[in-house]
């Protein structure tokens, strides 16, 4: 076996992925916990209060890392199934089937949250501004791409299929991001920017950063998590025993 | 420095403690409930695929 570096090709090998990602799930669940529970601390103990908003505010420090991961799983979705159909390779296509529940929980707990900052906030759960149904289209593309998926029998033409279908609703993100700008929506612009100054106390910033870190992670420890079953449904054992 | 000078103040939330406590409650037991979904499935795939290679051990 090559030791002295890594070669690259074995990891397009489903049999290669597999004791890959068992080793590097322990180490981003384990930096996610610690960084949901700083995260948390920060946000809940520390953090100022918003003079305008109140208490409420502290909302943000779920609402906002859940919908950015929303948007960001389903780019990355997107662009795994973009290699799959590029280069006919089964692991993209394992790993956007994989990316579709999580980017799917996401979303409705960016709808979920958003809703129960909406009540106190602005006096409604929900309003058809153009970032909340934006949003809602972000869940419906989900659930499509996944129910695409489970319909067709034939797992090749399934892989393919939703592949298309998610790469066609990727136009839905930068409508998303841009909503606030291109309309006159409801709901707030965005509370950090990489080109201006935030709008926001350091600490609450620092709470949030921690938070997005801490779902980033835990998304790629679900979603590493989650193609390995999906290997292992799909090779048997094969995989199972070369790999432990 | 911690913002609350009580544990009935922080869980009030300042009047908001339904909405803040929602929105952090359902985000955590969503999370724990897909993890927890994720063992399960792993569980019981490893089950299906010991005893799929049951018959090979005893051919060999």
């Amino acid at each position: 076996m090559n030791t002295t570096g890594i070669n690259w090709f074995r990891y397009s090998s489903l049999q290669a992925i597999y004791p890959l990602a068992g080793r590097l799930i322990p180490w981003f669940a384990g930096s996610a916990l610690v960084c949901g529970l700083i995260g948390l601390y920060i946000g809940l103990g520390l953090a100022p209060t918003d003079f305008q908003q109140g208490q409420a505010y502290r909302i943000i420090f779920v609402h906002v890392p859940a919908a950015w991961m929303s948007m960001f799983l389903y780019v990355v979705m997107a662009c795994w199934a973009a290699i799959g159909l590029g280069l006919n390779a089964r692991p993209s296509f394992l790993m956007a089937q994989a990316i579709a529940p999580t980017g799917t929980l996401f979303t409705f707990l960016a709808l979920l949250t958003g809703s129960m900052w909406g009540k106190p906030t602005w006096g409604t759960w929900w309003v058809w501004d153009a970032r909340l149904t934006s949003e809602l289209i972000l869940l419906f593309l989900y659930l499509g791409t996944m129910l695409l998926h489970a319909s067709i029998d034939d797992r090749r033409r399934a892989d393919r299929a939703a592949a298309v279908f998610a790469i066609v609703g990727v136009v839905n993100v930068p409508v998303i991001y841009f909503s606030v700008q291109w309309w006159n929506t409801l709901h707030q612009g965005a509370s950090v920017s990489m080109t201006a100054a935030p709008k926001m106390a350091a600490m609450m910033v620092t709470a949030m950063l921690i938070m997005m870190a801490a779902f980033w992670l835990y998304s790629v420890a679900v979603v590493l998590a989650r193609v390995r079953c999906a290997i292992l449904e799909r090779e048997g054992q094969s995989a199972r025993l070369r790999g432990q | 420095m911690m913002q609350w000078n009580s544990l009935s103040e922080f869980l009030a939330m300042g009047g908001y403690g339904f909405y803040v406590w929602t929105s952090f409650g359902v985000t955590g037991l969503c999370m724990a409930f897909e993890v927890a979904t994720l063992r399960r499935r792993y569980h019981l795939i490893c089950q299906t695929v010991r005893a799929g290679q049951q018959p090979d051990k005893e051919h060999g």
